[in-house]
């Protein structure tokens, strides 16, 4: 693959340099601050680097309290904490979702604002939650005298409250369409749960059978309990640096091959042009454009589920297969498998099974198998650098929000 | 449409989460007190322009204002949700996205109500009945929808 920086691809000009993921669980009940610094300083050891190196800062979505345990924790108050001393910093909820974060910070060491950019996520959902449920974090929560405005205003009075009902009726529509089948979409679920078994840190790790997922309880048709992500508490940071620094690291660099940002449709969760596919469709175009790479050099894809629909439509936008055919391309299950499939999925478990890290956990599970660090569920490519996969794609969001990145590994 | 609803008719169960009903979306939200299912339309290129906005997104036109639908419409896709997010709005239900026959595109999120969950299908026809709510003095008129007995159809001629 070409190491060449063309005119313009400024994402050649960065590269992940370190990762860091702190104690992550249900219901763990620590301060999300805390959780921030854990992963922090992991991921800043990571690189090589001490936080007198890190002169940029960006997260998603920025500190906000509502819902509660959706975020927690702003630049600010890593800013201080760490008393970093920042030449360039930025979080927000508005941008090509979860991994906008990230591309921020890809631009800012390509154009010369900063040299390191920490970047992180960081979720309380669970304990935010506490045993009461995700209802009572929902808008829908509020009672009283709440008043639904912008988007809600469209959805809260009809009771549809959360993304199971706006990615429900998108996953309905495929099936009218293409004939796609609860068994077919199913495998995402039982692919991931597969997976976390290996994972130490996942929250599910007991098997699931096809007929486990065919018989739990309903949530919004066709999306049963196991097509939703479970709610957890974790911090995931990763640091972004010039690609000059990656001679520096104590390890391979992850190379930005390329990056999808677009969103060339509406930005509306029921608006949408096409409802069989979402915002993701235009961000996948985009990344293909920026590469000499084709869907044939991926050797593990890490792939959004905050329910399962959401991931059969990367899977689609991103060419692995055509559209509308991803309910008959994951049958049975054996392309995605871990073991001997040809796009291992979701390695660490997706957030299905490994737990609701809002995106940044699969850019971290990326790094971890392009790095060889994932132990028993290490992807074993017989065309790799020592037998780990050379090229991994990360996509994050579903409905309006989506972001991906081709990461690339040519180092020893 | 016709047939307004008088105040004395507010619906009061299941418990609704209201709209906040502002100067620029209150045709939407109370275009039900005259039994009419309104959206803003360009007056330039008539096109039609759903949630509000102060411009035409076809012309760039200024010109928009209110205009009444048919109160048509076909289900597009809908999910029977059965978890309970908000107290006393019991599941299952039927959350539905509809289009319009006045527009391709032209879709809102709704209930589709008067007809068994399991009977809802994909290009079902449906015409809009309106549920006028009155939270002491705080009056909207939510568009639902219903099978539209005018329409003769079945699952194997519809979609």
């Amino acid at each position: 693959m070409s190491t060449e920086v063309p005119d313009g691809r400024f994402e050649r000009k960065a590269v992940i340099s370190g990762v860091g993921q702190s104690q992550v669980g249900r219901r763990i009940y620590r301060d999300p601050l805390d959780l921030t610094i854990e992963a922090a300083l992991d991921a800043i050891a990571d690189a090589g680097l001490t936080p007198a190196d890190i002169d940029g800062l960006a997260t998603y979505p920025g500190n906000q309290e509502i819902p509660p345990g959706f975020s927690g924790v702003g630049v600010t108050e890593v800013h201080d904490a760490l008393r970093l001393q920042l030449n360039w910093f930025s979080g927000g909820l508005e941008s090509p979702g979860q991994l906008g974060s990230v591309v921020n910070a890809i631009c800012a060491v390509a154009t010369g604002l900063c040299n390191h950019v920490l970047c992180f996520r960081t979720v309380w959902e669970a304990s935010a939650q506490g045993d009461k449920g995700r209802a009572s974090v929902t808008m829908g929560g509020g009672g009283g005298m709440y008043r639904a405005g912008s988007f809600m205003q469209w959805t809260l009075p009809y009771g549809a409250a959360s993304a199971a009902n706006w990615i429900g009726m998108m996953a309905a529509r495929h099936f009218h369409e293409f004939g796609t089948t609860r068994e077919q979409m199913g495998q995402i679920a039982l692919t991931a749960r597969a997976n976390a078994a290996r994972n130490p840190k996942a929250i599910y790790r007991d098997p699931m059978t096809l007929d486990d997922y065919l018989s739990v309880r309903m949530v919004s048709t066709p999306l049963c309990l196991y097509d939703c992500d479970v709610p957890a508490d974790g911090s995931t940071a990763v640091i972004v640096s010039r690609a000059e620094h990656a001679g520096d690291l104590p390890h391979p660099a992850a190379r930005v091959e390329a990056v999808g940002t677009a969103l060339r449709g509406r930005p509306s969760w029921d608006q949408f042009d096409d409802l069989t596919t979402m915002a993701l469709r235009d961000a996948a175009a985009m990344l293909w454009e920026r590469t000499d790479l084709t869907p044939a050099d991926v050797e593990v894809a890490e792939l959004y589920d905050g329910f399962s629909f959401i991931t059969l439509c990367w899977l689609e936008a991103l060419g692995f297969c055509g559209h509308g055919e991803g309910g008959p391309w994951l049958e049975g299950g054996a392309r995605i498998a871990l073991d001997g499939g040809a796009l291992p999925l979701n390695t660490h478990g997706g957030q299905l099974s490994a737990g609701r890290l809002h995106g940044y956990g699969f850019l971290h599970e990326a790094c971890t198998q392009l790095w060889g660090r994932g132990g028993e569920r290490q992807v074993r490519h017989k065309g790799g650098v020592g037998g780990r996969p050379r090229v991994a794609v990360v996509g994050a969001g579903g409905g309006p929000l989506g972001g991906c990145l081709l990461l690339s590994s040519d180092g020893p | 449409m016709s047939g307004a609803a008088s105040p004395g008719e507010a619906v009061t169960e299941p418990f609704r989460i209201l709209p906040k009903v502002t100067p620029e979306n209150e045709h939407f939200w109370r275009g039900g007190a005259e039994g009419e299912l309104r959206f803003l339309r360009c007056r330039a290129c008539r096109t039609w322009i759903h949630p509000p906005a102060p411009v035409c997104p076809a012309c760039y036109g200024r010109d928009v204002a209110p205009e009444a639908a048919s109160g048509r419409a076909v289900v597009h896709t809908f999910t029977v949700n059965h978890q309970p997010w908000i107290p006393t709005f019991d599941p299952p239900y039927v959350v539905a996205i509809v289009e319009l026959p006045e527009q391709a595109g032209l879709r809102l999120t709704t209930n589709i109500v008067g007809v068994d969950p399991d009977d809802v299908w994909i290009g079902m026809p449906v015409r809009v009945r309106f549920e006028f709510r009155d939270d002491n003095g705080y009056q909207v008129w939510l568009p639902l929808f219903e099978p539209d007995p005018d329409v003769p159809s079945s699952a194997e001629e519809g979609a």
